[in-house]
């Protein structure tokens, strides 16, 4: 196991970077930002039901990255594609390609672990391990073996960047149970920070929160979109609005012959065009509130 | 100004629990009235046993019963359980060091690598059924494959008991570590964690209260055991602080002794069940505290 901080996954320089030229939706021609993900004819599969078909779009690097859509449209399955959580669910198949850096993330020698400390996560419920807060945040650098000079700095500055610092300097070794929903998830953000990734994926972060502790986590991640690319799935269309610089818009179609539902994605535009002038009558009919 | 009209005199709504139907009140009293009579009967037993083993063993049991050796003529009157405290806690103490770890290593197989493997399901379904094997049949079974070739000995009473605890062990365990919550372990791997370290640093932690409570009822279980032992340790009159060589325990000495006609046998019989609840309970307070303690911190 190695512990060099952000290198290539594994070398895999058979994918010809040519064909990016075919990637097909891209929100106008933006190209100040090289994408981090690329994907290509990604679908998802539960046993034999199929969540979401054949998504192209890419993740632009320092920039977030909204998912919205309905429920059940499979906005958090794509998200867990790409840090392959779905590897954790038995009878996940995900077929296409998704392109890290480059780089097959589904390829044969690349391991979910490396693809891991590289792509955080931070959930729908506040997950804090029961342990204290000092020991959640350095667990990840603890786990992956990173080299610290001082953990206690580490542990500061990575709670300072989720913006809880001051409310835990003072206890950091008190459980972190203990703390409130909106902090709890503030301690997730720095966990995750901890480990210094390159991608932040945010499962529908702020759904568990109320508008106060919803308003401190949005602050943050347009603060932290400095240092990381962020993708974050939400039900809020007002929060994709105020923090997105991309929007992908899902929904579920329903497919007439077997009348079994999966997503797909709709449109996949800058954020300001696809809420003032969307392109598609679907996504029209569910930003202004009459489907969904 | 306003002439408020006065509110249509209603009566107000009656919350006596004289409108509850008197049907629902009598159903409501008869399950209350089961619930605690089921209550009874099952603590009654326990009540009794524990009633009678104090009443019966108390007169003979002290600080020497526990440190004086059993006398060699049993119709001779006095103390002396010495050597079968000695080897419960040696005996015990051997098979849950085989019996825990290596169950809680199964358990950890079968809820975070096996899942629903067909392995993993072969393996719960022989779990089950060891656990249903008589106590009586792991006596024999570790008699024909040890004690025919190596002899009587503490160890191999002390494999026998761990052939007991061990699916007991297994059972509690797993379904412990089924109650820790998913989340916690895709927290983990979302930061890169493999499922053994989520499952060291996370899981087990989170587990362990239950996973001892789970560990202490088969080491109940097992130090009450006769049956495995009447073939498999032999006997003594001496403590034997070795796992080899021949040995006794309190549960056989409470079986030797009470089958003899002499009064001052069965006396010591009834002290040393006493000492055998006692030591029980006092491990089950013991690894209660202990855990109390990791899961404050």
């Amino acid at each position: 196991m190695s512990n060099i901080p952000p290198t290539p996954l594994a070398p895999r320089p058979t994918v010809a970077p040519a064909t990016e030229a075919d990637a097909a939706p891209s929100p106008e021609a933006d190209t100040d930002s090289p994408p981090v993900f690329e994907t290509k004819q990604l679908s998802v599969s539960y046993g034999s039901a199929l969540a979401v078909a054949d998504i192209n779009m890419y993740i632009r690097r320092g920039q977030i990255t909204a998912l919205i859509g309905p429920s059940g449209c499979g906005k958090s399955t794509l998200l867990r594609c790409f840090n392959r959580m779905n590897d954790l669910i038995p009878d996940a198949r995900v077929e296409g390609t998704i392109l890290y850096e480059g780089l097959d993330l589904y390829g044969d020698d690349v391991d979910p672990i490396e693809v891991r400390r590289r792509i955080g996560m931070v959930f729908q419920k506040p997950n804090p391990f029961p342990k204290s807060i000092y020991d959640n945040v350095a667990y990840g650098p603890r786990v992956l073996k990173m080299k610290v000079d001082r953990m206690d700095d580490l542990v500061e500055q990575a709670l300072r960047r989720a913006a809880l610092w001051d409310e835990v300097s003072g206890k950091l070794k008190k459980s972190a149970v203990a703390l409130s929903g909106g902090q709890q998830q503030r301690l997730c953000i720095a966990r995750a920070i901890a480990v210094q990734p390159d991608v932040i994926l945010m499962d529908e972060p702020c759904s568990a929160l109320d508008p106060i502790a919803t308003a401190r986590i949005e602050d943050l991640m347009v603060e932290l979109k400095q240092d990381y690319t962020i993708v974050i799935v939400t039900h809020n269309m007002q929060q994709a609005a105020r923090v997105s610089d991309i929007t992908a818009f899902l929904t579920a179609a329903v497919n007439e012959a077997t009348g079994e539902r999966h997503g797909e994605l709709v449109e996949f535009a800058k954020t300001a065009t696809l809420f003032t002038a969307p392109a598609d009558e679907r996504t029209e009919a569910y930003i202004t509130g009459r489907f969904g | 100004m306003t002439t408020t009209t006065a509110p249509p005199a209603v009566a107000p709504p009656s919350l006596r629990t004289g409108n509850v139907s008197r049907s629902r009140k009598f159903r409501d009293r008869l399950a209350t009235i089961a619930m605690w009579a089921a209550f009874g009967a099952a603590a009654l037993p326990l009540a009794f046993i524990v009633f009678y083993v104090v009443r019966a063993g108390m007169h003979l049991f002290s600080y020497d019963f526990l440190v004086t050796n059993i006398p060699i003529i049993s119709s001779k009157p006095g103390p002396g359980m010495a050597p079968a405290v000695v080897g419960t806690l040696l005996i015990t103490g051997a098979a849950t060091l085989i019996a825990v770890p290596l169950g809680v290593m199964g358990a950890i197989y079968l809820n975070e690598y096996g899942k629903q493997s067909t392995l993993a399901k072969f393996i719960r379904l022989m779990t089950d059924v060891m656990s249903g094997v008589p106590s009586i049949v792991m006596g024999l079974f570790i008699y024909t494959i040890w004690v025919l070739r190596y002899g009587l000995s503490g160890f191999a009473g002390a494999l026998a008991l761990a052939c007991l605890m061990l699916p007991i062990v297994v059972r509690t365990s797993e379904e412990i570590l089924r109650l820790v919550p998913s989340a916690l372990r895709e927290a983990s791997a979302a930061l890169g964690a493999r499922t053994w370290r989520t499952t060291v640093r996370i899981v087990l932690p989170a587990a362990l209260p239950g996973i001892v409570s789970g560990a202490m009822l088969a080491v109940a279980r097992a130090a009450g055991e006769t049956a495995p032992l009447l073939f498999t340790i032999g006997i003594v009159s001496k403590p034997n602080t070795k796992l080899f060589g021949s040995n006794t325990a309190l549960s056989a000495q409470i079986f030797r002794n009470a089958q003899v006609p002499f009064p001052a046998a069965q006396d010591r019989a009834w002290a040393a069940a006493l000492t055998l609840i006692l030591l029980v309970f006092l491990l089950t307070i013991a690894a209660r505290l202990i855990t109390a303690r990791f899961a404050r911190k």
